[in-house]
């Protein structure tokens, strides 16, 4: 039984499937729809002309693998000694093993006086309600300077909104996110005509169903017909932890993915895990991949797999005709080397005090950097020291270092 | 049927490589294995219709560069999540040095 419908749990799913599991499963998530790719919901939902589920399975799929998919129903608890979950329609269900596959919720900005033209993304209910409010000359605030609320504000501004961003840090994408890329993406959103205020808290908001007032710290006003907020996302626990189970900045697991029950896993957003790559450095991802890398190495350990989350963390942001990869986990690294691609592309390495590449983070138009950031995430996990000199050389092909 | 055209010549495509190739209003990706055999499929990944030429090959696998969806190019087989539809594949070619696809 797979608790959560999204990418992960639909993945998982499906894999279990996969993998000759002949036993019943079932999939329970909170949603009206189908598991679907959270991704565009940012991006192609919005300045799509059509907005349309991208759904990552069909009902005729789920019924031809007899994959039970519960929706619009949310797990309440889980009895952990009589292996029973029982639902918010009152129904409970018998489990043999369990994955919790939950994902996270956008974190509440807690502050007084947000309303109605205050808003969260997270599914694509939420996507439309914010894409029937980025018409041309309506005004938008974006509050937080993340990936979620710069894709949005690539969208607005593409629609013709006025956009202005607001972060509390010195800069945006200071998560993560190498401060000479961050600049290639501040200067785009100027360019496209994006207010950014950075490093200016919030001291007060007021929201009368029609319009938003947000005053910075500064004392200035930004006043829009929208304001969404995306200011980072928290795991979903609770049932989790009402069961019992370790919490650590997620559903602690180990690198199987096994709770200390040993009949419940977790997987995605949700999850903290040991990461291979870095010596057990627990960690907790929130990216697409991940969701599905672990969603099938979940079902595989179900089954009674032992095999160990080795991946290389790995996400994406697409903003204008700009894409940023990032391969590995930045902060890892003590120094960096700049490799420049063709058209304005580049590849920061990031290495470790003993020259260990640890992590790769590129931007570039289009696809320019995808190729080197793949080879990169192979040299990370094959834990490779490349000499800087060949990693800043366009002519040394980055092939040719995995080889060595 | 049997219209050949030639995408490039041989030596455009390094071993283990991929080119894109576009003819015609259509898109497609010329190929060479490392055991320096051509092969051409649809351009774009049926996930997302995005370039496969901007992909990585190995060995017998092109992996898309947006989501690493992946394929086995000689085939076109889909091999695993997120995609799940297969890529059309073409006929190949080479003659006195050009790489020949039959696109009909």
């Amino acid at each position: 039984m797979v608790i959560g419908a999204g990418e992960c749990g639909g993945r998982a799913a499906l894999a279990l499937r996969d993998l000759g599991f002949e036993g019943p499963v079932t999939l329970v998530g909170d949603e009206p729809h189908l598991p679907y790719e959270r991704p565009p919901l940012s991006k192609e939902a919005m300045t799509g002309e059509a907005p349309a589920i991208k759904a990552i399975a069909t009902d005729a799929l789920f019924a031809e693998r007899a994959i039970r998919h519960i929706h619009s129903v949310r797990a309440v608890a889980i009895d952990r000694a009589a292996h029973v979950v029982q639902l918010s329609d009152g129904s409970s269900l018998p489990y043999e093993k369990l994955l919790l596959a939950t994902g996270s919720v956008p974190r509440k900005l807690p502050m007084p006086g947000l309303g109605g033209r205050c808003v969260y993304l997270r599914t694509f209910n939420d996507a439309l309600a914010i894409r029937a409010h980025l018409s041309a000359g309506n005004r938008v605030a974006i509050i937080g300077g993340g990936f979620i609320g710069l894709e949005l504000a690539a969208a607005a501004r593409k629609l013709g909104a006025a956009v202005t961003v607001i972060e509390a840090q010195p800069r945006i994408l200071m998560r993560g996110v190498p401060a000479e890329i961050a600049e290639i993406i501040h200067k785009a959103h100027e360019a496209e005509g994006v207010a950014i205020r950075t490093g200016q808290g919030i001291a007060a908001i007021d929201d009368d169903g029609k319009e938003v007032g947000i005053t910075l710290a500064d004392g200035q006003r930004v006043v829009a017909d929208l304001a969404v907020i995306g200011i980072g996302a928290v795991p979903v626990t609770a049932l989790a932890a009402e069961a019992g189970l370790a919490i650590d900045n997620g559903i602690a697991v180990d690198e199987q993915l096994r709770t200390a029950d040993p009949d419940i896993f977790a997987a995605g957003d949700c999850c903290s895990f040991p990461l291979a790559v870095y010596g057990g450095r627990r960690v907790r991802l929130e990216a697409w991949r991940n969701a599905q890398e672990q969603g099938a190495l979940a079902a595989k350990n179900i089954l009674g797999g032992e095999e160990v989350h080795a991946a290389v963390p790995w996400f994406w942001s697409d903003q204008y005709g700009l894409t940023l990869q990032i391969a590995g986990l930045s902060d890892e690294g003590r120094s960096i080397v700049r490799r420049d691609l063709d058209d304005g592309a580049f590849i920061l390495f990031h290495l470790a005090e003993d020259g260990r590449l640890v992590a790769a983070s590129g931007i570039g138009p289009g696809n320019a950097v995808a190729r080197d950031i793949r080879l990169a995430e192979m040299l990370i996990a094959k834990r490779a020291s490349p000499a800087p000199e060949a990693l800043g050389s366009q002519a040394v092909k980055l092939k040719s270092l995995l080889a060595a | 049927m049997s219209d050949w055209v030639e995408a490039c010549a041989a030596g455009d495509i390094d071993e283990e490589d991929v080119m894109r190739f576009d003819h015609a209003g259509r898109t497609f990706a010329i190929y060479r294995s490392p055991d320096d055999e051509y092969f051409a499929t649809d351009g774009l990944c049926t996930h997302e219709k995005v370039h496969l030429a901007d992909g990585l090959v190995m060995d017998d696998i092109i992996e898309c560069p947006k989501h690493n969806g992946r394929f086995n190019y000689k085939t076109g087989d889909a091999r695993g999540a997120p995609v799940c539809v297969s890529l059309r594949t073409y006929p190949v070619k080479v003659n006195a040095g050009k790489v020949l696809v039959q696109v009909g």
